[in-house]
């Protein structure tokens, strides 16, 4: 294989990575996995959907997003809403939470979204509209680090203890239940389980591609520039606020889809599901998998879900050690995610593809000289 | 002081500074410092520590506040935050060199680009190398290792790398704070002459501690003491000034050798 060619490999390796994510969740999982499984690995896509975003913020541009489970609320709720008047539109479109906890009435606020249009509106603009205040406010004033990070989850805590407390609205703390129906589809059927979790792994592999275009971007490498170095970015003519900025809105968006997502697979949604705890894993998935590289936080979440089911089947009560234990390790030995170790051996084989020599001269030329002249 | 010619009799760019002054705490760190910094001259900053020299610059490029005029093209630079300074063709240097250690040297170029671009155009990815990319990498002489990681570079090739991003990034002005220090001698033989190159077109302002650098391609220097303009001319002029040799060049060998 000529240097050239191998070049290709490499600059297509990521390409090919989410294409294999893409047939592994679109084609194999369906058919190997029972309805049950499928739709918690539905579920765990949805937080994957996040993930990306928060690679984003936090891997590409610094940000320590410790409180995306507010804008995962967001588009819960918002999508939560909806789908609860849909299932109460039988029953004389009042949600059943405010007959018994309120007056009997619809709240003004509540009633726009009756309309499909506007939910799946409001799951992107809202986010986009609460990251930008948000943001605007915080990177402006050059507020960063651990006071971005506590901040932002602060954030989050004061949501969810709104959520609770706002219990004519809101449902409190059982949240929005029952939920029977997607935009006209019943939810009780596992045809139409099967097509909201395709939707939502399609969605996922959208976002990574997405995300695959923004890195190659002249403002990818702008986004690393400013996590690397943040004034020296103000000299190049640019305000890295409004680098951090537009970052922080994506990743937020990115969150408010999954959450959206995550309601019709999980047929409800509640305040425990946007905390601050919720928030940490997210986090912690993407930490696991390598904040920095294209496929670690998705995947990285996929893992996280997947071990918090599992572990949580076989060990009720010392879960959590173990899922510690594993983040230990992982920061003690790969502090750069699984996806370091997955990307180092995928250099390894393009290098021996290439080292392996169509004749002796190439054997004799090393990597890095190649690369150079490619 | 030296009297300057006025600049748009020659039909020449300057930087015109009036009055500056910074303040730390009651401290004065600038004092009422004038300059008028032509384009075509490689002009040099020179003073023990402490004279003011990079709180100058610093000033200029919005990093601390000041007071008093810094005005280039009709505008005001005072006040203006760092990156509207840049937007305005004014561009600097730091003492350490601070390229983007995990982008490669292209990548360091390009970025710089920003003043070329529209918004909608940061969102695709580069194809080829835009051309004033292609010259800003010939003139800095690193066209061979335009594909290495920015961290592998010697001190010397990222004081270059960051003077070809100011090229890159279009500056008339150009603020470079003690470009040459740690290199050897042959580098800085070739960053003199690299500043001799670009300089005709540019107005370039150069702090300097390395008497020697600042013999062999000076201009024009303004000696700095205590945040004012202790005088200004060619090197001979200066050398010749007793009121220099009493407050900063017996100093000097102190300064050079550690700088």
């Amino acid at each position: 294989m000529s240097p050239r060619s191998a070049h290709l490999l490499r600059s297509s390796l990521p390409l090919l990575g989410i294409a294999l994510i893409a047939v592994l969740l679109l084609v194999v999982a369906p058919s190997v996995l029972t309805p049950f499984r499928l739709n918690n690995l539905g579920k765990y896509c949805c937080y994957a959907i996040a993930a990306v975003g928060i690679g984003i913020a936090w891997g590409r541009g610094g940000m320590l997003v410790l409180g995306q489970g507010l804008f995962f609320g967001i588009g819960a709720y918002a999508m939560g809403m909806h789908l609860k008047l849909e299932a109460a539109a039988a029953t004389g479109g009042v949600p059943d939470f405010m007959l018994n906890f309120g007056d009997g009435s619809l709240p003004v606020w509540w009633e726009p979204f009756r309309s499909g249009g506007f939910t799946i509106a409001a799951i992107i603009v809202l986010p986009a509209v609460v990251a930008t205040a948000l943001g605007a406010a915080v990177f402006k004033r050059r507020i960063k680090g651990a006071y971005f990070a506590i901040l932002s989850q602060a954030l989050t805590v004061a949501f969810a203890a709104l959520l609770v407390s706002q219990i004519k609205y809101t449902g409190g703390q059982t949240g929005l239940n029952s939920l029977s129906s997607f935009f006209g589809y019943n939810l009780y059927d596992p045809v139409n389980k099967q097509m909201i979790y395709s939707i939502t792994a399609g969605v996922l592999v959208a976002m990574l591609l997405l995300t695959w275009q923004l890195y190659r971007s002249r403002f990818g490498e702008l986004l690393v520039a400013v996590r690397d170095g943040e004034e020296r970015v103000r000299f190049l003519g640019h305000d890295p606020a409004n680098i951090k900025l537009l970052a922080f809105v994506i990743a937020a968006v990115m969150a408010s889809i999954g959450g959206a997502l995550f309601v019709p697979l999980a047929g409800l949604i509640n305040p425990r599901e946007v905390n601050a705890l919720a928030s940490i894993m997210l986090i912690a998935g993407v930490a696991l998998g390598g904040r920095a590289a294209l496929l670690g936080p998705a995947l990285g979440a996929l893992a996280v879900g997947y071990g918090r089911t599992t572990l949580s089947e076989a060990f009720p009560d010392q879960w959590t050690y173990f899922l510690g234990l594993l983040f230990v390790v992982v920061i003690l030995f790969l502090p750069a995610g699984l996806a370091s170790a997955l990307s180092r051996w995928g250099r390894a084989i393009a290098d021996r593809v290439r080292s392996r020599p169509p004749s002796s001269r190439h054997r004799a030329s090393s990597g890095v000289t190649e690369e150079v002249a490619a | 002081m030296k009297h300057v010619v006025p600049p748009d009799e020659r039909g020449l760019d300057y930087l015109e500074i009036r009055g500056l002054t910074v303040e730390f705490d009651g401290f004065r760190a600038v004092d009422g410092v004038d300059l008028t910094l032509l384009q075509g001259r490689l002009h040099f900053l020179i003073g023990p520590n402490g004279a003011g020299k990079t709180t100058l610059v610093d000033a200029v490029t919005g990093l601390v506040p000041g007071s008093g005029l810094a005005r280039y093209r009709g505008r005001e630079l005072l006040g203006l935050r760092s990156h509207k300074v840049v937007q305005a063709g004014v561009g600097r240097t730091f003492q350490t060199a601070t390229v983007f250690e995990e982008l490669t040297v292209l990548q360091n170029l390009d970025i710089a680009g920003g003043v070329h671009r529209s918004a909608w155009g940061m969102l695709r990815a580069r194809r080829g190398v835009p051309e004033y990319v292609e010259s800003a990498l010939e003139t800095i002489g690193l066209s061979d290792l335009r594909d290495r990681p920015a961290g592998v570079l010697a001190h010397g090739q990222k004081q270059w790398l960051e003077i070809g991003m100011l090229l890159v990034q279009d500056s008339k002005v150009m603020l470079l704070d003690e470009p040459v220090a740690g290199m050897s001698a042959e580098e800085r033989t070739e960053t003199g002459e690299l500043l001799r190159r670009i300089g005709a077109e540019r107005t370039i302002v150069v702090i300097e501690h390395d008497m020697e650098f600042v013999r062999t391609f000076a201009d024009v220097v303004t000696v700095l003491h205590a945040g004012k303009v202790l005088t200004e001319g060619t090197v001979a002029e200066i050398q010749a000034d007793p009121r220099v040799q009493e407050v900063y060049l017996g100093r000097t060998a102190e300064g050079a050798d550690h700088a």
